[in-house]
């Protein structure tokens, strides 16, 4: 059962979504973007995006500032329109539509932003009735929907209060409040965690996960933190330069990821090479018996993560070490990420990269130090 | 002060008061959407169109350059038209209304073109209209900005109120002018200028207590 079956002046009905009442609505893309170009002056914020989102899902869109991922998710519902390309909402294309038509395909989306956007003049329930108010629904079952949703995200006893006198995550609350009590079928998050302290953004992003839980809300969210992506998301597109150079499943994402941009989101989310052993990395060669060749380790997927640990333990007896490392579960699945240090011997060298690449590792030889490690 | 000046103090006072709310009012009533007209129309306006930006900015302007003493004399003919006549206190609030509109119309618009643009976003992925977000988001929240500039613009018409008693309008500035001034009176001249203190800083007391109510919201 999804929310937005219900017509606006009812309740929310919340029930759970099971996975598989998910994936059998998953058909009909909710969102299609086909080759999406877009130029501010003679930079290109968007340079082809291809991109669909299924029905239930919770998509993290990931980059830099500036690689355009604010306007793509503001083309999503034409607060931002794209110079060429189609964009399907729930199969309505929407980049030609003029201000006047899309106005009822944005009742059924709605959107949150990083700075809340919460009108001053207005009382917290008065905010999150406003979208009820647009779509002409009368004062009083719009109040009273309006104290169901605050209830929902926490804030019943903050109905009558300003925006003014709450938290930031109070208020963000609220906007998450006032996205959704004109029943949408998608929500956008703009950079919703970005001005919240690390506390407060994991409450935000628990909310988010659940209403997408329980309502089978398809979420977009743009951020640039990896560890928001990790939190919330089932798949996440990386945004380079207004392109999308790495798509996938998260786990899969933080376990192997492909392009130089979304290593560079991952450093702080998993471990990385220690300083103390970084700085005296000398680059890869090939033949060289002195000192100690360090290698990257990475490995996904039950079974791929148990069988390297296997084949490591008969390797550390051979002077092999992990110098650093561990084993994180993501998405349910663990995923091993870990550096290798080994005398710098060529035979052993390639015994440990046979070894380990049988058993579904990926390895990367990142150079050597002169002394032990 | 002998009791007929006092009499006529009241009498000149109560005409002050009527040139400057009337004139206040209407300036309200029609500067208000002129600032509106101004932000909507401006570049990245919720209803772009630069030809009638440009357009409506000129006639603003060029009705802003004239000085009050001019466009006094030279509107008495829509004044005779609307009044009826062209002399007296009521004669006067039509070239004060003029006058007074375009620039509260400039205030309001620095008011308006303030509010977040986020705000405006927030109401069109809504899917609110133009005039949602008028209604919903540019005037309740421009309002304090919008309620001192009211303010402003009263006090601005206390002023020119008192040039008005060159078409007969009466009024504070005349009976200064006439008895204080021209009759030597100085000590109408000092009761003028303390009843004009007091006008004045009432004017402007009450504005700030309904914007610091305004912003307590």
């Amino acid at each position: 059962m999804t929310l937005h079956t219900h017509p606006p002046e009812t309740a929310p009905q919340i029930s759970p979504t099971t996975r598989a009442e998910k994936q059998s609505a998953g058909d009909a893309p909710v969102i299609e973007l086909v080759d999406v170009h877009r130029r501010f002056g003679t930079v290109p914020a968007l340079d082809g995006i291809s991109l669909s989102v299924r029905k239930g899902e919770v998509l993290g869109i990931i980059g830099r500032s500036g690689a355009g991922k604010s306007t793509l998710i503001r083309c999503l519902n034409g607060l931002e329109r794209p110079d060429s390309g189609a964009i399907r909402i729930e199969g309505t294309e929407i980049a030609t539509l003029s201000e006047q038509a899309l106005q009822p395909v944005r009742r059924r989306i709605g959107m949150i932003f990083q700075h809340f956007n919460l009108l001053s003049a207005k009382t917290v329930e008065e905010n999150v009735a406003l979208p009820l108010k647009i779509a002409g629904v009368a004062k009083a079952e719009r109040l009273a929907r309006a104290r169901d949703l605050l209830d929902l995200v926490g804030l019943s006893d903050k109905a009558r209060a300003n925006p003014a006198a709450l938290s930031g995550g109070q208020k963000q609350r609220v906007g998450i409040a006032r996205a959704l009590s004109a029943e949408p079928a998608l929500l956008l998050s703009d950079e919703a965690t970005s001005a919240l302290d690390p506390e407060t953004t994991r409450s935000i992003l628990a909310l988010l996960r659940d209403i997408n839980r329980k309502l089978g809300l398809t979420i977009i969210l743009i951020t640039h933190e990896m560890d928001v992506v990790r939190a919330v998301a089932d798949r996440v597109a990386v945004i380079d330069a207004g392109r999308i150079v790495e798509e996938g499943s998260i786990w899969q994402v933080f376990s192997s990821p492909q392009a130089q941009i979304t290593r560079s989101l991952l450093k702080s989310s998993r471990p990385q090479l220690p300083n103390s052993i970084a700085a005296r990395l000398l680059p890869a060669t090939t033949g060289s018996t002195a000192g100690t060749a360090i290698l990257s380790l990475d490995a996904a997927g039950a079974d791929s993560v148990k069988a390297v640990q296997a084949s490591l333990s008969a390797l550390l007896a051979d002077g092999v070490r992990v110098v650093h490392g561990g084993i994180d579960e993501i998405q349910s699945n663990p995923v091993f990420r870990g550096f290798l240090a080994l005398p710098s011997n060529p035979a052993l060298i390639s015994r440990v990269r046979d070894d380990l690449t049988a058993r579904g590792a990926q390895l990367e030889a990142l150079g050597h130090v002169a002394d032990p490690v | 002060m002998s009791p007929i000046l006092f009499e006529l103090l009241l009498k000149s006072l109560w005409e002050t008061i009527l040139m400057t709310l009337a004139a206040g009012l209407i300036s309200f009533v029609t500067g208000l959407p002129l600032g509106l007209a101004l932000v909507a129309t401006a570049k990245g306006g919720i209803a772009e169109n630069l030809w009638v930006n440009r357009i409506l900015g000129s006639v603003v302007n060029a009705f802003r350059s004239v000085p009050f003493i001019i466009l006094l004399v030279a509107l008495i003919p829509v004044t005779r038209l609307i009044v009826g006549t062209a002399l007296g206190t009521w004669a006067a609030i039509v070239p004060l209304a003029i006058a007074a509109t375009p620039y509260y119309a400039r205030i309001a618009e620095v008011s308006l073109r303030e509010v977040d643009r986020g705000l405006i976003d927030a109401v069109r992925a809504m899917g609110g209209n133009r005039w949602t977000i008028l209604r919903e988001v540019l005037v309740p929240e421009a309002l304090p900005g919008l309620v001192s500039g009211f303010t402003v613009t009263l006090v601005t018409l206390v002023g020119a109120s008192a040039m008005a008693g060159a078409i007969g309008a009466g009024g504070l500035g005349d009976l200064a002018i006439r008895y204080g001034y021209q009759r030597f009176e100085t000590g109408v001249m000092i009761a003028v200028v303390v009843v004009l203190i007091a006008l004045v800083s009432l004017i402007q007391w009450g504005g700030d207590r309904l914007v610091a109510r305004l912003e307590r919201r």
